[in-house]
């Protein structure tokens, strides 16, 4: 089949940017989106012009690392797909496409398709952990956990932090992303100790980086590939609230080693 | 080159209680003057830089992606092993240890092996206490499954997210130190040189790959926790960015190169469907425990799979593996996914195939079972072949997946340059010639969390590294050597794009150096390899300039070390004149096409000594001494 792009096409972050358009003949049914891309990223260099820059690495769909707006749906808008994962079987010849970098003031532009996420590292630095130092943990089986609950635990850290929820919420809020964390170490044990301060620190970091609230639109939760639920934001924000109106001002970083 | 491997005497079980006591300490108030690079943030690298910046180190961390949770080890889907002995199967740290030692054809070295297994059973303590969300049972207790080369139930899961979550853990462990201060984390770094002063390793070359500036970072000691070779292949199961730059730099300032021929290829992967792929996907291992892997008996058997009865099917691994049936280890089932192949009876569309059928699992355990167990195997298997395993059998061929070689450490993981570390799939420890599954991950884990902060400590509290300047020569020369590269990568301005040689290199490797190798084959390799790199230092085509985020430059330094890497593949290879776990020789088989190794010739690390543009590396060995699982041979009957 053949397919008309029109990419972003942005130098680096100083330069204003443009749609540019490109016409790619020979798509084959079974290749991925990106491998499409890697073809014409192959003929552009036959031509001397620059290649395309876009973020992806295992190409599995687990790593979390690529991700673009195909006419204005993040990763492609296919249920539960990363982009790496999207085959072109679901086009047809003809179509006409636009590719676009994430959009957030949080994750400004590299070149290209290619955002900086350092954002979200920043929100799990704040508090997204559990201080357990090395070597100093009981037995596994000391620490038992309902199944349900596990269950519910990994449903949350199945997260790839891709940021399509970022892109795809019409405020830019990180709250799926952040919220599958807290949901994740709140449904454990191992987690409660810390259960309200990470709250507390997490939804400031992403204050802090730009991010704006959730309005409960739901975006987030139609773009995701891992298909992460809305409960987990509720789960936040009833931890934030509970945290906020009972502890008193503490480091929110834990104490240095 | 005299390799001295530091491995403790004494009795097996006792070695590293007494060798980490008899390691120096550093007074906590003195490990903050200590800086400490870890290049990697994979799980050997991310436990390790958690870990040291945990105990007061200065920790800088380098990661090629963007962030540190993208590392590779976040893919891998099966699970890790541990000798807890939960289910009362009969597991215990020797039975652990027998097995990886047998399991990679007796090629590792015993005492770090017995080391691995021993370290098992805190790694899943560690884990869990960082909230892994391991499966569990309804009681609350954490569940296991088996997995090929085992006969016991020892691997711990999340899910087929075992690598991704595992990963997380070490993630949030070093978020937590860079919040702290500890850790400074730079991503979007490629390593391209060592810098080593007074023959200690004392710091690295990276470009940022934002902006190309080349920078160097200088410390007491660097950790290499790269990853492994496997893209030499181009079409392997690796992330698009895994390289071998990093270390393959190492070894040109003087590092040993240990085992490059050992490659292991993964049985169980959805096949290339076109000369455009990129990349190959992995379908985790356990998926063996349920699906039943066949071909038609007869040779070109076009027929849907479905509609070929029972009596018409052979399948090949339970009648010849009667004991371990589809569970035989990777190397076992993927030479015999070949021979298979290789005899006509291949399915799907390119005949390099075989069935993977789980439609007496979905009549025996219910749909619902199959769906809680691989659901999101099958998913994604259906999303990249458009078929549905539920209803048709999975295809599966082998691929490359990981590699046992890497750069040469003694028991501390120090390689040949003083201070300089290396840990996880980057070095050539412990798997031996073939790695059982379930067992990268607890490698990885048990350097990063468990050995490397222990051995560092004792390697700046007896050599005392001292102060080293930005202005040395050496540094100087390393920060020359890198620019020259770049130059010379963007002045070729020739006609060929790097993908398009990383293709060709890859293909020439596979066919002579990927499953089966031969003497003739291995010869031609060493000379069509030369000769490609000759044409691609003269005609490759990188466009833009250094000074920009430039992806295709950074593809191109990582294929120019594939060049090189991959003839010192082939050239080990043919040193090699045996048969032995992911190095098959087809001149050395037994009679039943089993791999056939020659204890008495080849019992040694094969270990390679850089000797200089244009000249033969050196060959040192170091022998392997099996004291307490002598080596037979391995039989899965």
């Amino acid at each position: 089949m053949k397919l008309t792009l029109h990419v972003w096409r942005q130098k680096n972050a100083q330069d204003k940017g443009r749609l540019v358009r490109y016409e790619v003949p020979n798509v084959n049914e079974h290749m991925s989106f990106l491998e499409m891309l890697d073809v014409l990223n192959e003929s552009l260099i036959e031509k001397g012009e620059d290649p395309i820059a876009f973020d992806h690495d295992c190409r599995e769909g687990i790593c979390g690392m690529c991700g673009m707006m195909v006419n204005g749906k993040a990763h492609g808008g296919h249920k539960g797909t990363t982009i790496c994962q999207l085959h072109m079987r679901h086009f047809k010849d003809g179509d006409e496409l636009y590719l676009e970098p994430w959009r957030a003031k949080a994750f400004p532009i590299v070149k290209d398709l290619a955002v900086n996420r350092g954002a979200l590292d920043r929100i799990i630095a704040a508090g997204g952990f559990i201080s357990v130092p090395t070597g100093s943990a009981p037995d596994g089986n000391a620490i038992p956990v309902q199944k349900q609950e596990s269950d519910l635990a990994m449903d949350a850290a199945a997260c790839i932090g891709c940021g399509a929820c970022v892109a795809a919420c019409p405020n830019a809020a990180a709250a799926l992303f952040t919220g599958a964390k807290i949901s994740h170490l709140g449904h454990l044990p191992q987690g409660q100790p810390e259960r309200d301060r990470r709250s507390m620190a997490m939804v400031e970091q992403m204050r802090i980086e730009d991010f704006a609230n959730c309005t409960n639109i739901g975006e987030c939760v139609a773009a995701c590939p891992k298909e992460i639920q809305l409960e987990v934001i509720v789960r936040m924000n009833r931890d934030y609230i509970k945290g906020a109106l009972t502890n008193r001002p503490t480091s929110l970083k834990g104490d240095s080693a | 080159m005299e390799l001295k491997s530091n491995v403790p005497t004494g009795p097996i079980e006792q070695a590293w209680d007494k060798h980490r006591f008899d390691l120096k300490l550093i007074n906590p108030a003195n490990k903050r003057k200590y800086n400490i690079i870890v290049v990697g943030s994979g799980l050997a690298g991310g436990a390790a830089a958690a870990s040291l910046g945990e105990l007061g180190y200065n920790v800088q961390c380098f990661c090629y992606q963007d962030s540190p949770r993208r590392a590779h080890s976040i893919a891998a889907q099966g699970g890790i092993n541990a000798a807890k002995n939960y289910h009362n199967d009969g597991d215990s740290i020797y039975r652990l240890f027998y097995d990886t030692v047998k399991g990679g054809d007796f090629r590792a070295r015993e005492y770090n092996v017995y080391r691995l297994a021993q370290v098992s059973v805190n790694i899943i303590d560690q884990c869990v206490a960082q909230g892994v969300p391991f499966a569990r049972e309804y009681g609350g207790n954490l569940d296991n499954r088996s997995f090929g080369g085992a006969q016991v139930s020892r691997t711990f899961y999340a899910r087929g997210q075992t690598g991704q979550q595992l990963l997380l853990g070490a993630y949030q462990a070093l978020e937590r130190q860079v919040g702290l201060g500890t850790v400074k984390m730079y991503s979007r770094r490629d390593m391209l040189d060592l810098i080593v002063i007074n023959g200690q390793a004392r710091g690295i070359v990276t470009r940022n790959l934002l902006d190309g500036k080349i920078e160097v970072h200088l410390a007491d000691a660097v950790i290499l926790a790269t990853g492994g070779y496997g893209n030499v292949f181009y079409l392997s199961t690796n992330a698009k960015g895994c390289n071998a730059t990093a270390i393959w730099r190492a070894y040109k300032r003087g590092a040993l190169f240990a085992n490059p021929c050992f490659t292991q290829i993964h049985p169980t992967c959805i096949p290339v469907a076109g000369e455009y792929q990129s990349k190959l996907t992995l379908m985790s291992e356990s998926l063996r425990n349920d699906g039943r892997i066949w071909v038609p008996k007869n040779a070109g058997d076009k027929r849907v799979p479905n509609s070929i009865p029972e009596n018409e099917r052979d399948y090949y691994l339970e009648r010849r593996y009667p004991s371990f049936g589809n569970l035989v280890p990777r190397d076992i089932a993927s030479r015999a996914a070949k021979a298979e192949c290789d005899a006509g009876r291949g399915v799907g569309p390119s005949g390099l195939g075989v069935y993977l059928d789980f439609a007496d699992a979905i009549k025996r355990l219910g749909k619902h079972k199959i769906e809680e167990r691989y659901g999101n195997l099958f998913e994604m298997y259906e999303r990249i072949t458009g078929e549905n395993p539920y209803e048709v059998p999975m295809r599966i061929y082998p691929a490359s997946h990981y590699t046992m070689g890497g750069l040469w450490v003694d028991y501390n993981l120090m390689s040949t340059i003083p201070g300089m570390f290396v840990g996880g799939e980057a070095n050539f420890s412990d798997h031996g010639a073939n790695r059982l599954g379930a067992s990268a991950l607890m490698q990885g884990l048990a350097d990063g969390y468990f050995i490397l902060p222990y051995t560092i400590g004792n390697y700046l509290a007896t050599a005392k590294p001292g102060p080293v300047s930005a202005d040395a020569p050496e540094v100087r020369e390393a920060l020359a050597n890198v620019t020259n590269i770049t130059n010379r990568l963007l002045g070729t301005k020739g006609t060929r794009s790097v993908d398009s040689f990383h293709r060709e290199l890859g293909k020439i490797v596979w066919e002579y150096c990927g499953m089966g190798r031969n003497a003739t084959g291995l010869q031609k390799a060493l000379g069509l390899i030369p000769a490609l790199r000759e044409e691609y230092w003269k005609n490759v085509r990188v466009l833009g300039s250094n000074e920009e985020f430039n992806q295709s430059l950074e593809k191109a330094g990582r294929v120019a070390d594939f060049f090189e890497l991959a003839e010192l593949m082939c050239l080990d290879a043919l040193n090699r004149n045996e048969s032995c776990g992911g190095h098959f020789r087809e001149e050395y088989q037994t009679p039943e096409g089993e791999a056939m190794r020659d204890d008495d010739k080849y019992t040694y690390v094969a270990a390679w000594e850089y000797k200089g543009p244009g000249q033969s590396p050196a060959l040192n060995k170091e022998p392997l001494e099996f004291k307490y699982v002598h080596p037979s041979q391995r039989s899965y009957k």
